[in-house]
């Protein structure tokens, strides 16, 4: 019995240290910082509308739909730009892949200018484009159109970044079969306070997939 | 009409982010939806709240839309018989 | 793989404060929709199905001591408490609490609510809930727009598998709000009538307010128990308010589900739609069901006695359908008539015995999101 039990845990131990993380990617203070190393940085002085605007220019892709997108997703779908571009992962690899992100202040952001446009009686015209916005897993959607992912989608919510979860969830969907690889993070804004953290887990990568690991490249911004 | 063709490209470019729009890139009779411009269904719900807020215009069934919505001198010619305000 | 279950339930609706209550309801197809002549809220004023507040209350003080609870706290409470009490295990802290929600408390952000701002931040209604309960864990909060409540199922059941946590309490809810009443609104998404889904003179979507709660458990030996045997919740990448043309998503969630149960369509006996009864999302059901050769299956839609309780209605409408397996009986899609979508479905017309051993559980929602959860007897 013992030895089955050893066994049991030696088994899932190295199933559990048999995930990676091919890179990180964050957004903070208009600087982005991509495995360790500044990518951008911005007068601090910008906006957050101003500062994704000229990060969109400066990609150089084109996609006029990302003007449409509120804050959150500006800042959902330019974080997995630029991961995602680093990663070059193939379509068919893409279309599989899962997205597990979480914040703490969910679409409350955009949630809060709906509000306003149907305060008064006499002013009301609430924006259908607003409304849309109003649940923070739009953004994950913006990038699934984007990037064609049709795999595992989940948004979560948490008081603060919470990487032991994200990191027992992502192994379930690997375990499960449900994914093989899981684009995972943090995307929260709140006016012009944001900042975003995504990586990407996977069987092969860089660095070891462990809480200690994440939390370390989530607060190296 | 020539104003109010002026306003309508003016308020669409802002209310529906058509950044990479100016309003000499829009002439009167270019398709809105489609090949056009590229709108689409949220942007269509978008200007039936712009009909209403700024012309008293209230459209209720999405199907008129389709009527209305072809190009900047349809939707100019409607608004001009049906403002109120 | 851990096999894991459903053992207890409990919905909190308009219908009644316990499934008995509700499922009784159902039985009787009696909807909980009615008219609201609310100028202040709409223009027109709405059809809508809204828990009594005074009723609420008096449920809530019968067993809770009164505390500065929000309408929508009081309803997520008091249903599970009921489910707890039902429950055959205790708190621990191998237990995890989920609480799937899409907008919370967001009737506090209004100026003129008396209720502090503070509590539409999702995380501290989890606050609120855990520390009723002394939840040993910080709750997982699900906010995935309409497949929320269903959602959570799938996500509980991955993490008691991988031997996360040994069990969980889910506790799914959403209010009627101006914010949502007037968001759907200008999307001219609301039906001037009692919603009909799948008929061919639906209109649009009537809102409903539940809560609803599940114990889930991979250690169970009860006869009642449910197993959830597969799961799926995938993206239609294709627009973030529209649906599928081709049903992508909820195909794909449909098919992950059933490989991962290794259970061939032929095999389900009874599904329980999501059926927003707009023009485009019960097509979209109606073309995804086809490919997944599901077109002769008995399917209904709950949308007719609840309305659409957004972040509940996954874990509202799944409950439901475990009771239907429990009493073998499939229950009339209420608002059905003349079918109204383009590809064949079996719309269940009238209340009906069936042997039912396995049951699929769908819901899609804005962002492109589908989630499908298969249950077995």
């Amino acid at each position: 019995m013992e030895g089955v039990i050893q066994q049991f845990y030696l088994k899932s131990s190295i199933l559990k240290t048999s995930l990676h993380i091919q890179s990180f990617c964050s957004f903070r203070f208009n600087k982005i910082i991509l495995n360790g190393e500044t990518v951008v940085a911005k007068e601090k002085g910008l906006s957050f509308s101003e500062f994704s605007k000229t990060v969109y220019k400066e990609s150089g892709i084109a996609y006029p739909k990302f003007f449409k997108m509120d804050n959150l997703s500006k800042l959902t779908f330019l974080t997995a730009e630029v991961l995602l571009k680093n990663c070059a992962l193939p379509s068919e690899e893409k279309e599989k892949m899962a997205l597990v992100l979480s914040n703490r202040s969910a679409s409350l952001d955009t949630d809060r200018k709906h509000q306003l446009s149907i305060q008064s009686k006499e002013n009301f015209y609430p924006s259908p484009a607003v409304f849309v916005y109003t649940l923070p897993n739009i953004g994950m959607g913006e990038i699934s159109i984007r990037h064609q992912i049709k795999g595992e989608n989940a948004f979560f919510v948490f008081k603060e970044f919470n990487a032991k979860f994200l990191m027992q969830y992502s192994e379930a969907l690997i375990h499960n079969k449900k994914a093989s690889h899981v684009l995972c993070g943090w995307v929260d804004i709140e006016e012009d306070a944001y900042r975003s953290f995504m990586y990407l887990v996977s069987k092969r990568g860089t660095y070891i997939h462990s809480e200690a690991i994440i939390n370390k490249e989530y607060q190296n911004i | 009409m020539e104003t109010l063709r002026q306003e309508l490209k003016e308020n669409i470019i802002e209310q529906l982010n058509l950044e990479d729009f100016t309003v000499d890139d829009i002439a009167d009779d270019d398709r809105l939806f489609g090949d056009g411009l590229g709108l689409d269904s949220i942007d269509a719900l978008e200007l039936i709240v712009m009909l209403d807020k700024n012309y008293g215009i209230k459209l209720t069934d999405p199907k008129e839309g389709k009527e209305i919505f072809v190009s900047i001198a349809v939707l100019a010619e409607y608004i001009a018989t049906h403002r109120t305000k | 793989m851990k096999r894991v279950f459903i053992t207890a339930n409990t919905i909190v609706s308009p219908l009644g404060f316990t499934s008995d209550e509700n499922l009784q309801q159902i039985k009787n197809n009696s909807s909980a929709i009615q008219f609201y002549n609310n100028t202040e809220i709409l223009p027109n004023g709405f059809h809508a199905a809204i828990i009594n507040e005074e009723k609420l209350n008096q449920n809530f003080q019968k067993s809770i001591v009164a505390s500065d609870y929000t309408k929508l706290e009081k309803m997520m409470i008091l249903s599970l408490q009921d489910t707890m009490a039902c429950a055959n295990f205790e708190i621990t802290d191998r237990t995890a609490l989920l609480i799937a929600t899409t907008k919370g408390n967001i009737d506090t952000l209004n100026t003129k609510s008396k209720t502090s701002a503070h509590k539409a931040y999702l995380h501290v209604l989890g606050e609120t809930i855990q520390n009723h309960f002394q939840f040993k864990n910080e709750p997982i909060i699900v906010s995935n727009a309409c497949v929320s409540g269903i959602l959570a199922v799938a996500v509980a059941k991955r993490l008691i598998q991988n031997g996360v946590y040994d069990n969980a309490f889910i506790v799914a809810g959403d209010v009627v709000s101006k914010f949502t009443l007037s968001g759907f609104h200008s999307f001219q998404a609301m039906s001037d009538s009692p919603c009909k889904p799948y008929s061919k003179y639906r209109n649009g979507i009537t809102i409903g307010e539940a809560a609803a709660s599940v114990a889930i458990t991979s250690g169970s030996t009860s006869q009642n128990r449910i197993e959830i045997i597969g799961d799926g919740s995938c993206n239609d990448a294709n627009h973030i308010s529209g649906p599928s043309r081709t049903g992508e998503g909820l195909y794909k969630s449909i098919v992950s589900s059933l490989e991962e149960a290794n259970v061939s369509a032929e095999n389900i006996d009874f599904i329980s739609a999501h059926g927003t009864a707009t023009l485009y999302n019960d097509e979209m059901e109606a073309v995804a069901f086809n490919r997944a050769n599901l077109q002769r299956t008995p399917l209904h839609s709950l949308k007719g006695y609840y309305g659409h309780t957004l972040g509940a209605s996954g874990l509202l409408e799944a409950i439901v359908g475990l009771h239907s397996m429990q009493n073998n009986m499939l229950y009339t899609s209420l608002g059905m008539d003349e079918l109204g979508v383009s590809k064949p479905l079996n719309i269940i017309q009238r209340n009906e015995k069936k042997n039912i051993r396995t049951f699929l559980k769908t819901a899609s929602g804005f962002g492109g999101c589908n989630t499908a959860v298969l249950f077995k007897k």
